[in-house]
């Protein structure tokens, strides 16, 4: 699908690429299917990585078979980008085209995106190998690959016409479209055809930041902005297509029910009901109707019986019984290596100045605004998967085997996603692999759509995991620490999982202590343990993974210490990171710029706080200082946020301060009220009232400053979460003198105005 | 059941039960999708609609119940209010996922139809009950008051 500026359908102007199964299937590449999509395409330039990873221009004639584009050129100018990243709202169809845009020197308003279909050679994410967004990577790994690709199409319009005027390739210039030498000029467009029988570079010549005149530019308008204000944005959710029938699913009320039995007679009354059936593995019965009220509506006369034998029938409450029981005991795993855990702790906890608290994160849901949903439709030999699909290598394998067809029979389309926060992206593409099991027990001819409506989306599972926390600290006479034991609990995200193999090494889930174990400041005798946590309760990364509970541990921890003895806690952070190592250098940079943006004080005044946190994560490094009040009866107005971000190059500013806010607020709304609690295996939140989000009033006032760097681009997407907790709960402790260690906050004595 | 409505100044019939939320009539009937399905309980926001010309939530407004009201949605909305919303929206470039603006812009345009000069708190209480979780409330408001400067001309 194209996303033209004023999209207003889903079908129009879709133009055919080639066929994307082709490369994930056995045989690699299949001719015909390009030979066919070249066709199609027209007088237009396009280059792309052919499967040898090498650039090369290609048109309307054979050699397009071997090639599979990232920028197309029209003859009237335009621009399109492929995007190899999802849209959830972080920003990358703006920062994608930034970069070709940028390179071939081309006005902002001729430039299009849309998204690259499913294609885990040609359009993997190059930290992962596999084609998927995810970790706050998608700037981190198309930085360079975008822009050459943009460099590369460059090359080939200026030898074309270097050919056609006679002139030096060096004397050749384009400036906002226009290709000029002398006083010859044409627009780009006029050019394509034959820039597109020109040999691409091997190793395309990209600019110097010198001459970046989009890359860090302010106020260039976001490429989602006009469609997304008027309607004409198209989710998965809109998605409609001939002769689709419309589907909720009936699940188990426990994790890990299996359905024994169902009555559907009283759902055939219902106006619209179409069919009830059994999904193959247990898990639910699909209920199909003519319209997603009526498959509502029908679901609600639906009974089940369920198989709860290998259910999670316990309480979260219990459960936390069981994390302080594994707290106690020795760690499972060393996760620091020296072995020494016990040792430490047992040296810590005898130490003259010793700092001890334990804290409990719940578990949460991501709840992004679009409920889950996924359409399968028949194709002539597959099927089409309409999705705002987050990870493609994941589903189309997983719908492949679900169908029992050949990957090349399966097609993705993605459209905009409404929020994932990680949800989206799921080693089980769970509900990729429903909706084909629905699609599939139907009968396989009719398009079904399946919706998760929101009661499904809070009780579905894949949350954060629930993670209880405890850490012994000492600190010696020169005031800095001098031993730091850490005991972490928490379900594995990773194991069991396609991931395990990079993530999971020597029984320890890096995703469980990351942020902890990885942290920059320079602690002596550090030493990590972890335990993990069993239970059929599905968990799932959520915006920033295990950084979303060890930088609210962390840098509360460093709170805690700096009042041991005394100190500022900016100068007791500073006096951990050792500024003759870049690493450290970056982080205390942030610290610093965001102490002078936030006029910091730690003096207490009446009422008023200021807290502090800095936390680096997926390569990023953020501090942010927040400010609250209370008012007579004690309740805590958040004021304001200064937030600082050094995330190397600066590639959309203003994106990248839209994330930062997004991510604070995300935080905020998480660790004030949110949490999913379960009574005898069951969710208790049932919906948004009682899984309240952040809200406008919440909402503090937040200044985002970007620290100026020459460095490769990191994520934004994430890094802004993982001290927004911290920072709030030390400027509640600043203005309260309550120290929040347990989540969320209003379940621990913390009232908001 | 078969209703006669008035959408976006058009007369449409059809034929659902009684207690269909106006939300999925406009979504699945009418194919006017960008009425967002966020939560249907009137937490969120996201299904916002103008009925004569006042916001209100389509997810848990019965189609039985609108009679000869008229409803605009977001791909209709035309007034002088309704463009200041989306130029200001635009000129700070608000959205993220952008799946809940639809009813972000709808309850903007209602407030400020309402009251030309929102102060914070006006703000604050009005749009209560529009939720986004990409946390775009800080240029939400800062866009709501950009829009109020833009009609004043």
């Amino acid at each position: 699908m194209i996303i033209n500026k004023d999209a207003n359908n889903i079908t129009g102007s879709t133009t055919k690429l080639a066929t994307p199964a082709a490369a994930t299937s056995a045989e690699g590449m299949n001719r015909r299917d390009f030979l066919k999509t070249s066709s199609v395409l027209g007088a237009t330039l396009v280059i792309g990585f052919g499967s040898s990873g090498s650039l090369a221009a290609t048109a309307d004639n054979a050699s397009a078979a071997d090639f599979n584009p990232y920028v197309r050129i029209h003859t009237d100018g335009t621009v399109h980008v492929i995007a190899k990243h999802f849209e959830m709202g972080q920003g990358t169809t703006t920062g994608l085209t930034t970069l070709v845009a940028e390179e071939l020197d081309v006005p902002w308003d001729s430039v299009r995106v849309e998204f690259a279909p499913s294609n885990n050679e040609l359009y993997k994410n190059l930290l992962f190998g596999s084609q998927g967004t995810g970790g706050s990577t998608a700037m981190a790994n198309s930085f360079m690959q975008y822009r050459e690709a943009g460099a590369a199409a460059r090359h080939c319009v200026l030898q074309a016409a270097a050919e056609e005027w006679g002139v030096e390739i060096g004397d050749i210039g384009i400036t906002d479209g226009v290709v000029s030498s002398g006083d010859k000029s044409a627009p780009i467009g006029d050019l394509v055809s034959v820039a597109s029988t020109m040999p691409a570079p091997d190793k395309p010549v990209t600019k110097d930041p010198s001459q970046f005149r989009l890359i860090g530019k302010e106020n260039l308008p976001r490429m989602d902005s006009h469609a997304k204000t008027n309607g004409s944005a198209i989710f998965a959710m809109d998605v409609k297509v001939p002769n689709m029938v419309y589907a909720v699913i009936l699940r188990s009320p426990k994790f890990g029910g299996v359905l024994k039995s169902f009555d559907a007679s009283a759902a055939s009354e219902v106006n619209g009901f179409v069919d009830a059936k059994a999904l193959p593995n247990g898990t639910g019965v699909a209920v199909y109707a003519v319209s997603t009220w009526a498959a509502i509506k029908s679901r609600r006369a639906i009974k089940a019986v369920w198989d709860d034998s290998a259910a999670e029938t316990r309480s979260t409450a219990t459960m936390l019984n069981e994390y302080a029981d594994k707290l106690a005991a020795a760690p499972v795993y060393d996760v620091t290596g020296n072995d020494d855990f016990n040792t430490v702790r047992e040296q810590v906890r005898a130490a003259d100045t010793a700092v001890s608290a334990e804290f409990s994160f719940p578990l949460l849901a991501h709840a992004p605004m679009e409920p889950l949903n996924c359409v399968i439709e028949p194709t002539e030999s597959g099927v089409t998967v309409h999705d705002g699909c987050q990870f493609p290598a994941l589903t189309h394998p997983t719908v492949a085997a679900v169908l029992q067809l050949p990957p090349e029979k399966i097609e993705i389309k993605t459209y905009y996603a409404g929020g994932s926060f990680g949800r989206r992206a799921n080693p089980d593409s769970d509900y990729h692999a429903e909706a084909a099991m629905a699609f599939a027990v139907l009968g396989g001819k009719r398009a079904v759509k399946v919706v998760w409506t929101r009661e499904d989306d809070l009780a579905g599972g894949y949350y954060r995991p629930m993670v209880a926390q405890r850490a012994d600290i000492s600190i010696g006479d020169d005031g800095k620490v001098s031993g730091w034991a850490h005991q972490v609990v928490g379900n594995s995200i990773m194991k069991g999982t396609p991931f395990e193999g990079f993530a999971v090494h020597n029984g320890i889930d890096n995703s469980s202590v990351e942020g902890i174990s990885d942290t920059p400041y320079k602690l002596s005798n550090f030493s990590v343990g972890l335990t993990d946590f069993e239970t059929p309760i599905k968990t799932l990364w959520w915006r920033s993974v295990g950084h979303s509970h060890s930088g609210y541990a962390m840098e509360v921890l460093m709170d805690m210490a700096a009042e041991a003895v005394g100190q500022d806690p900016i100068d007791f952070r500073l006096a951990h990171l050792d500024e003759t190592d870049e690493d450290n250098a970056r982080m205390a940079g942030v610290l610093k710029l965001a102490a002078e943006k936030s006029g910091w004080t730690s003096n207490r005044s009446e009422g008023k706080g200021m807290g502090v946190a800095v936390h680096k994560s997926f390569g990023s490094y953020v501090a942010q200082v927040a400010e609250v009040s209370t008012n007579d009866d004690g309740a805590v107005s958040i004021d304001k946020f200064t937030c600082v971000v050094d995330c190397g190059i600066a590639v959309n500013p203003d994106v990248i301060r839209a994330q930062m806010e997004g991510g604070i607020g995300y935080g905020l709304g998480a660790v004030m009220r949110n949490e999913i609690t379960l009574s005898d295996g069951i969710v208790d939140q049932l919906n948004f009232p009682q899984y309240e989000p952040l809200r406008l009033a919440d909402m503090p006032d937040i200044d985002v400053h970007i620290l100026p760097s020459a460095a490769p681009p990191t994520g934004v997407g994430e890094p802004g979460l993982p001290p927004a907790g911290a920072a709030l709960a030390n400027a509640i402790y600043a203005a309260t003198g309550t120290r929040v260690t347990q989540l969320p906050m209003v379940k621990h004595g913390i009232k908001f105005a | 059941m078969s209703f006669s409505i008035n959408v976006n100044g058009e007369n449409k019939e059809v034929d659902v039960d009684a207690d269909t939320p106006l939300l999925w009539v406009i979504r699945d009937e009418l194919n006017l999708v960008g009425t967002k399905f966020g939560c249907g309980v009137a937490a969120c926001g996201s299904c916002t609609v103008h009925i004569d010309g006042q916001p209100r939530r389509s997810c848990i407004t019965p189609i039985s119940s609108v009679g000869d009201s008229t409803v605009t949605t977001i791909e209709a909305i035309d007034t002088d209010v309704a463009k200041a919303v989306q130029t200001a929206w635009r000129e700070l470039d608000v959205v993220q996922c952008g799946y809940c603006q639809s009813g972000q812009i709808m309850s903007a345009i209602g407030l400020l139809s309402e009251n030309a000069k929102p102060a914070d708190a006006d703000i604050d209480s009005y749009m209560q009950g529009n939720a986004c979780r990409c946390a775009t409330y800080h240029r939400i408001r800062a866009a709501i008051h950009r829009a109020s400067t833009i009609l004043e001309g």
